[in-house]
């Protein structure tokens, strides 16, 4: 659905997005992830034809961006960051409008905006004038807007920026349910959404991809490792010492909590030294309080991949 | 043209929603009124050998609203776009970009001929009561509103350019209103300066408003001021692409 290749884009000195490749299957929702200031609305505006690249190219169905845009305009809806719209009109007006435009036929045009209203709850706001909706009403009719003309291809530039936790849940559903038929390019620096919604994370930084696969292989082959908390009565014996012998810990620190030491575990990629930590205790006679194993989350790969500089 | 007809149909409404359509609406009738009302009395007053439409139109009465009403009317078509970012959704709509300004042109050029619509009617109600002609024939009134129109396109689509160069409403006013100000004010800059070349004079009689206004008002239809507005028409507006793509590109 989507296929960028050696895409580049520099405004006036600073590289934007450097020689970028991938590409979007047909029913994916892949969730777009960076920084801010990695790139993610560059490469967004090209594709929806905003911006003309510097070099390389994109195609959406098969269209070129900037040779054949309206081709491929007609076949993406587009929530813009910040969600612009016209202010002095009313939201009903405003989707048959947007429906017009976008080449929705005259005697479906009932049909679609109706469909949006209800798809994204607007029904009881349809009379109003945006200018006087809440910051979560006016996301929600971007998002009417970017579906109205039943588009193959959804590119939203952070869509649940702004709203409620409520609303969030809300969109999320929505989004997630668009998959399958439709395909979804969505940028967020809300991680735990990406996980929820995509079937696929493109991480990007400083213009370059770092990584493109599942959430769930993101977390497999992360280097940097989960942690450990631990918890016992262990009295005056050089426990820290022993924990740090044991296979795949990387370092200990001790805190101390009433009678109780506070160990904190790190741990190499990929081990689970629970057992061994058990059966020392055991061996050792100590009283354990809590044992809480905590895996690598995709934070922790987001920080990996986007922090360092190299 | 379905397209063009609903960026049309926004850009027309979208006056509609603003206080400023009706503050411009209002204050236009009331001195295209008065200065209607005026004349008659003078011409009332003593034999005149000029008619109603042609005293009409060579008043400051008349310029100085006619100037003004420009600036107020395109000052937001693009800058309020740029300002508000829905030039974003605007442009990544599968819309073409010379559609979009053709349609911003026709919409203010519409309203620009809706704030004409009941002087035109007063010129005939004139008629109809007094059962003299309002100009010295029928074609003439019609002269008239033909250079009045044209003057309009070439006006508007000044304006226009001026809006498509930056986001602040007021910059955009302030260029379209200095600019349309010399185009009708300049050609008098020979009998400022008291230069009494013909030639000179002839010159800028030929990018006259003024001139034209007096010739067409009279029923002669010159086909210089014709194609000079037609042209430069299309000038502005091919410039107001330019740049509108410019920017867009730049954003």
């Amino acid at each position: 659905m989507i296929k960028v290749e050696n895409l580049t884009k520099r405004y006036a000195g600073v590289t934007a997005i450097n020689n970028l490749n991938f590409e979007v299957e047909k029913g994916e929702i892949v969730g777009f992830l960076g920084p801010n200031g990695a790139g993610k609305s560059t490469t967004m505006k090209i594709l929806t034809s905003y911006l003309p690249a510097s070099s390389g190219r994109a195609t959406i169905a098969g269209f070129d961006v900037f040779e054949q845009s309206v081709e491929a305009r007609k076949r993406l809806g587009y929530l813009p960051e910040n969600t612009p719209l016209y202010t002095d009109m009313r939201v009903s007006e405003y989707l048959r409008y947007r429906a017009n435009l976008k080449g929705v036929p005259g005697r479906k045009l009932k049909q679609s905006v109706g469909d949006v209203l209800e798809l994204c709850s607007l029904r009881d706001v349809e009379h109003k004038l945006i200018g006087a909706l809440s910051k979560g009403y006016r996301q929600r009719v971007g998002l009417a807007d970017a579906l109205v003309h039943d588009p193959d291809l959804l590119i939203l530039d952070e869509p649940t920026i702004g709203l409620d936790p409520n609303q969030i849940r809300h969109v999320r559903e929505l989004i997630k349910n668009l998959g399958g038929k439709r395909t979804v390019l969505i940028s967020t620096h809300i991680l735990p959404e990406v996980e929820i919604m995509c079937s696929r994370v493109i991480v990007i930084h400083k213009g370059k991809i770092r990584a493109s696969d599942t959430a769930e292989n993101l977390l497999k082959n992360q280097r940097t490792a989960g942690s450990m908390r631990f918890e016992a009565k262990v009295g005056s014996d050089p426990a820290a010492a022993a924990l740090q012998k044991l296979p795949g810990v990387k370092d200990v620190t001790v805190d101390q909590d009433g009678d109780y030491s506070v160990f904190q575990l790190r741990l190499e990629a990929n081990t689970d030294p629970s057992e061994d930590v058990m059966r020392l205790a055991a061996s050792k006679r100590w009283a354990v309080r809590e044992i809480t194993r905590r895996r690598p989350t995709l934070e922790d790969v987001f920080v990996e991949l986007t922090h360092s500089d190299s | 043209m379905k397209t063009f007809l609903t960026l049309f149909s926004r850009e027309l409404k979208s006056f509609f929603y603003s206080p400023i359509a009706y503050v411009v609406l209002f204050y236009f009738l009331l001195l295209a009124g008065v200065n209607f009302w005026y004349q008659i009395q003078l011409v009332n007053g003593y034999p005149a050998e000029v008619t109603i439409v042609e005293i009409v139109f060579a008043q400051a009465l008349f310029w100085f609203p006619f100037i003004l009403s420009f600036p107020l009317i395109t000052m937001r078509v693009y800058s309020e776009e740029f300002r508000m970012g829905t030039l974003e959704t605007l442009t990544t709509a599968p819309v073409k970009d010379w559609q979009i300004v053709l349609a911003k042109f026709a919409g203010v050029l519409f309203f620009y001929c809706i704030l004409w619509a009941p002087s035109f009617l007063s010129f005939a109600t004139f008629q109809y009561i007094t059962g003299h002609n309002a100009a010295n024939a029928a074609g003439a009134y019609l002269t008239t509103f033909l250079l009045l129109f044209l003057m309009g396109m070439f006006f508007c689509s000044i304006g226009l350019l001026a809006s498509a160069l930056t986001k602040d409403q007021i910059i955009a006013a302030t260029i379209s209103f200095s600019v349309i100000l010399l185009c009708v004010f300049l050609p008098f800059l020979p009998t400022v300066m008291n230069i009494t070349s013909p030639a000179i004079k002839e010159i800028f009689a030929y990018f006259s408003p003024v001139q034209h206004m007096e010739d067409f008002s009279k029923g002669i239809i010159d086909s210089r001021p014709v194609v000079w507005y037609l042209s430069m028409t299309a000038l502005m507006t091919y410039l107001t692409l330019q740049v509108f793509q410019f920017r867009k590109w730049k954003a």
